[in-house]
């Protein structure tokens, strides 16, 4: 699917979000664990903070000389036997990945999870010259059973689903009788999936990371399904975002050691396989020939830009489950399949204002997703600079800008709903009895000075209304 | 397909051009300022170690048994008892004759063998996989595999159960010290293989409602025979 997901508008997608008790109990939930987990590996781990500030050097020297490493990467690749396509767009991407899979006579297509493939479209475009392309994470084949449902977080992508669904889903679609114990369900998708392994002419991953000096490509799973799509099929293709990298081995360890404690706080992933080009000759499994596409998609107009550290991120979520807006939204609330505060922070990035200019605003501005990030980019400060941009986007003068985002907000149907359908929900930390007396952004000057009625009985805009004809009295 | 590398020029000068500078013909690594992995177990002895990895074992779901290698005969066919193993796959390794590791069980034993076509279809019908491992992490219990002709990737892989042997002079603090280890034989030229593995237990997934189900597409069982004396 490309990254845009659903039609609807964002105020439909929230409403929407909001009114969905099960999705929402089920993401409070999801993210009251996982960050559980991530608090108490970060603490047993001691030292955190170094960590984190290891993990910003590792990023930002990476990223400065991004040019440098990858041709390091590609030439690796190349001496390891392998082929690399580099790719300005989504579409010279899935042109590469379509002649390969035309030349292998390729048919049936095993996948594991791969953000990038989703961005760039990838199933949809070798679905068009008839490949049959399987999802193999769990969470995304339930999806793709379906009838290709959005995924609605980048960790647990089936998050919104309850096990009875999933149950209806795989008993109308793929026969299933038994129960929706997810130990049953599990076996199932097990059982079924391994025959498609076993029969798929080709494998397509993503990358997690990319060894620059090597050659090498890494997968990180819990499922084993990674190194079954690339031990199985013989001709293996990888998919990379092109900010997906590290110069050495040692700085691979330190991220992938950052990755599995922020995902999903565990030491290290079940499975991190390392894998530098097709198998040797002698080797009875692996793939005989190995691709890989190195996509761009709109990440060198990031390059360069105040924006830059966004390429830093490494996909953990660790921002999505700390964030109080992705709580009562959900990812589908974003309409991107980047969701949370990176999704606000890169969908715009990639995807252009108009699609995206929402996003940025889609948030408290309470900063938990930059603590709770393992590489510090300062999420946070970058959705504020693109509401800036937005807003200066309207030819203002610096000096009204915040009280213009303040309007701007009350009258944009986006900052309708944040104002008056999240505020009941996003003004708690802020309200004492029935008033707010600690606003936050352009709502605080106000505050510190007066009280502002808090809107859990009367809408924002109703009492702005209100208010102006009040003053207008006055 | 004969040419290996495409598109790199005109994409990496655009890039170079966003970065205002032209590609640099060398990058020296910095040494980073803050390098906490390091400390971690520093001063630890094997045998410290040994009960971290044990400990680790524990919350990943992994039986661990310590033994020494004139036990392990009588240990793997144990093992493969309660398993109710009737066939293994195994990595071609003259240790497992050298220590006599399958004497003793009554299964029959598939020995990847570069040779034959049929190992992966062998290994996919086996109850058992075995392999010994080439470095072991005591902070995260994880065995590191690195595959070649002899060491197919399958045999940790395709059977439901997977036991792995682990001299215990392998164990190592942490994934840190395994890293440095393939980089520096990256540098001498010696790279150990096309496909290294860390793996940390049995393949599990908590796709459905955050439920933890152990048990995913590679094995729903593992364990690890600790060899005291190796």
């Amino acid at each position: 699917m490309p990254m845009r997901i659903g039609t609807t508008t964002f105020n439909d997608r929230i409403e929407k979000g909001i009114n969905d008790e099960f999705m929402r109990d089920s993401v409070r939930s999801a993210q009251e664990r996982l960050l559980g987990k991530r608090l108490d590996a970060a603490e047993e781990l001691g030292s955190w903070e170094d960590w984190r500030n290891l993990g910003e050097e590792i990023r930002s020297h990476t990223l400065e000389y991004l040019d440098y490493y990858l041709y390091e990467l590609s030439e690796k690749v190349k001496e390891n036997g392998g082929h690399v396509y580099f790719a300005k767009t989504a579409e010279e991407a899935n042109h590469y990945i379509q002649k390969v899979v035309k030349r292998k006579n390729g048919k049936k297509i095993i996948k594991s999870k791969s953000m990038v493939t989703e961005e760039i479209s990838m199933n949809e475009a070798l679905e068009s010259i008839g490949c049959d392309v399987i999802e193999s994470d769990l969470g995304e084949y339930i999806l793709q059973v379906d009838d290709h449902d959005p995924p609605s977080h980048i960790v647990v992508p089936a998050l919104h689903k309850n096990k009875s669904q999933i149950r209806d889903v795989f008993k109308e679609k793929l026969g299933y009788l038994n129960t929706d114990k997810p130990e049953e369900l599990t076996l199932f998708a097990r059982e079924k999936l391994r025959k498609e392994f076993l029969s798929a002419d080709i494998g397509i991953t993503g990358c997690n990371f990319a060894v620059a000096e090597s050659g090498t490509i890494t997968l990180v799973t819990n499922e084993g399904n990674a190194r079954l799509a690339t031990t199985l099929p013989k001709t293996q293709i990888t998919v990379m975002g092109m900010e997906r990298i590290v110069p050495t081995w040692e700085e691979l360890d330190v991220m992938i050691s950052l990755l599995s404690r922020s995902a999903v706080g565990q030491k290290l992933t079940t499975y991190v396989t390392a894998l530098s080009g097709p198998k040797s000759p002698l080797e009875g499994d692996g793939p005989e020939e190995f691709h890989l596409v190195i996509v761009d998609n709109g990440r060198s107009n990031i390059i360069g830009t105040e924006f830059q550290e966004a390429l830093h991120c490494i996909r953990c979520a660790a921002c999505i489950n700390v964030c109080p807006v992705y709580r009562h939204v959900g990812g589908h609330g974003y309409g991107s399949i980047y969701p949370g505060p990176i999704g606000a922070v890169i969908s715009p990035l990639l995807g252009g204002y108009e699609e995206y200019g929402e996003l940025p605003f889609a948030s408290t501005l309470c900063a938990a997703c930059t603590d709770a990030c393992p590489v510090k980019i300062p999420l946070h400060e970058l959705l504020n600079k693109h509401r800036k941009n937005i807003i200066e986007g309207r030819g203002l003068s610096a000096e009204k800008i915040a009280m213009r985002g303040f309007q701007y907000g009350t009258t944009l149907p986006i900052l309708y709903q944040v104002g008056t359908k999240l505020a009941p929900f996003l003004s708690l930390p802020f309200q004492t009895n029935s008033f707010l007396t600690k606003g936050p952004g352009p709502l605080k000057a106000w505050t510190t000075i007066r009280d502002m009625p808090a809107p859990n009985n009367e809408r924002f805009r109703d009492w702005f209304k209100k208010r102006q004809k009040e003053e207008s009295f006055e | 397909m004969s040419e290996q590398i495409y598109n790199r020029e005109s994409f990496l000068t655009s890039l170079a051009q966003n970065l205002g500078r032209s590609t640099p013909k060398t990058v020296e690594r910095p040494t980073w300022k803050h390098q906490p992995q390091w400390q971690i177990l520093k001063n630890a002895s094997q045998d410290e170690l040994v009960t971290v990895f044990k400990k680790q074992c524990e919350t990943i779901h992994t039986d661990v048994i310590e033994t020494e290698s004139d036990q392990l005969a009588d240990v793997i066919h144990e093992r493969v008892k309660s398993y109710n193993g009737k066939s293994i796959s195994a990595w071609k390794d003259e240790r497992f004759h050298q220590y006599d590791i399958f004497s003793k069980t009554d299964a029959t034993i598939h020995k990847w063998d570069p040779r034959m076509k049929d190992n992966v279809a062998q290994t996919e019908s086996a109850d058992i996989g075995i392999t010994f491992c080439d470095l072991a992490l005591a902070e995260s219990g994880t065995i590191v595999l690195f595959s070649n002709e002899n060491q197919g990737r399958s045999v940790s892989l395709l059977p439901t159960t997977y036991i792995a042997l682990v001299p215990k002079s392998l164990i190592v603090p942490r994934m840190s010290q395994a890293t440095r280890k393939i980089h520096l034989l990256m540098k001498e030229g010696e790279f150990p293989a096309t496909c290294v593995n860390f793996i940390s237990g049995p393949s599990n997934s908590a796709d459905i409602e955050m439920n933890l189900v152990v048990g995913m597409h590679g094995p729903i069982r593992t364990t690890y025979v600790v060899i005291s004396n190796l």
